[in-house]
């Protein structure tokens, strides 16, 4: 049997003095989409963020990708792991093109990669236009075409469908589905329950720092 | 995945660029800095040869405080949902802090390109050895970006940086303060400023090595 994508074991984190997740076990297989809902301040956004490896545990164990995410080895398997959080994080001053270089740039991608992805998401007019005058939307989208740059083995979405339109809410399907079909494995986490039709495998749900299966 | 030195290349270029689109460097801090040199001696009034004499330390001083305003930008920058971003593209800790510290480098070297000639001219000045401070400039530019650099990744992006940046650059820049006034002075009474060159060198690579040391423990403390 394969090793898990996401293997978090009797997981405990705190954030400063406040625990936020207690003794929490979850395991993501190869081929499978999570999903996660939770009320606000569940610990949703803690979760992905110990699974992205930016965070490490207070209790308990996480291997991410085989890798344990208190080792050095951390550091090399992010660019494998596609995580989208719930503010956008492009920068602000540079123009959507900028941002998709600088990522390909350090990504190892090609030039024709970013134009070929930004025409993907549906960024080809907007390009040049600057980040910071871009709607949110559309800095969406421009973080989804960093993840057609170097698809993720693992993928992680902080309320994926939030504020998009129909057109991004189907390429956050298309990623989830490829990441899927590629033998990787995703978390979708979201305050709703539903997760607005989006193919997940199982869904959860978070409360009181621990998951039980969603009703 | 690309080498340490590419991904510092890259990220310096990403910070220029920033900077070159938000100006806040050469159309804010620059001119403000220049308004300061310009408004010492009218306020104290002072005769010519105390001018001359003070005229190389307030211009440190002053490249000094405005470079820490170099450090807050930088860190402004470096808020949250970006710096996540740096880290999941792989980026390593240090050449972020390499590359943030590169192009802090050039905008302090610009601003203190843009301030000699001001300073010289306020305050009476004359220079003997002008190729002397062809390495005196980026020395100085340098160790104050790298210190900059470091400690804005130290206070990270929390509610207390505005405080911390200046309370903890100003006395750690001392020696390079130190051995910048003195070399400057030097210069005007036309001695050798090699030792204070090499203080400088040494501030350099203390400052460099301690940033690779600590770089990964600083990122992920943020």
């Amino acid at each position: 049997m394969s090793a898990p994508v996401v293997s978090l074991r009797a997981l405990g984190v705190d954030l400063g003095r406040t625990p936020v997740l207690r003794d929490l076990d979850l395991e993501v297989a190869p081929g499978e989409a999570v999903g996660i809902s939770g009320a606000n301040g569940s610990g949703k956004t803690t979760l992905l963020r110990v699974a992205a490896t930016l965070l490490t545990p207070t209790t308990g164990t996480a291997e991410v990708l085989g890798v344990d995410v208190t080792s050095d080895a951390r550091f090399d398997v992010r660019p494998t792991i596609g995580f989208i959080g719930h503010t956008p994080s492009l920068f602000p001053h540079l123009t959507l093109a900028e941002n998709t270089s600088f990522a390909a740039e350090l990504l190892g991608a090609t030039i024709s990669d970013v134009s070929s992805a930004l025409a993907q998401v549906g960024l080809s007019a907007a390009s040049s236009r600057r980040a910071d005058h871009c709607s949110f939307g559309m800095q969406r989208r421009a973080e989804f075409a960093t993840l057609l740059l170097a698809p993720p083995r693992l993928l992680l979405f902080d309320e994926a469908q939030a504020g998009l339109d129909s057109g991004a809410v189907e390429l956050v399907d298309h990623l989830l589905k490829d990441v899927v079909a590629r033998g990787g494995g995703a978390i979708v986490v979201s305050h709703q329950r539903a997760h607005g039709g989006l193919p997940l495998d199982r869904t959860l749900e978070l409360d009181n720092g621990n998951l039980e299966v969603a009703a | 995945m690309i080498g340490l030195r590419h991904q510092a290349a890259a990220i310096a270029r990403r910070d220029l660029l920033s900077e070159m689109r938000s100006g806040e460097v050469l159309w804010v801090i620059a001119p403000f800095a220049a308004i300061a040199l310009l408004l010492i001696p009218l306020g104290i009034g002072t005769d010519v040869p105390t001018l001359r004499r003070i005229g190389p330390g307030l211009y440190w001083a002053v490249v000094l405080l405005f470079g820490i305003l170099v450090a807050l930008r930088q860190s402004a920058d470096n808020a949250g949902p970006q710096r996540d971003r740096l880290a999941m593209l792989g980026a390593d800790p240090a050449a972020v802090l390499a590359g943030r510290a590169a192009a802090a480098a050039v905008l302090l070297i610009a601003l203190e390109v843009v301030l000699l000639p001001v300073m010289l001219a306020l305050y009476d000045a004359p220079i003997a050895g002008w190729g002397w401070l062809l390495a005196l400039v980026p020395l100085v530019g340098a160790a104050l970006a790298m210190l900059g650099t470091l400690v804005s990744a130290v206070t990270g992006p929390s509610a207390t940086r505005p405080a911390l940046v200046p309370l903890l650059v100003a006395p750690l820049a001392i020696p390079i303060l130190l051995a910048a006034t003195q070399a400057l002075e030097g210069l005007r009474l036309g001695e050798s400023i090699l030792t204070w060159l090499l203080l400088l060198l040494t501030v350099n690579l203390a400052l460099a090595v301690t940033g690779v040391l600590v770089a990964r423990p600083l990122q992920e403390a943020g």
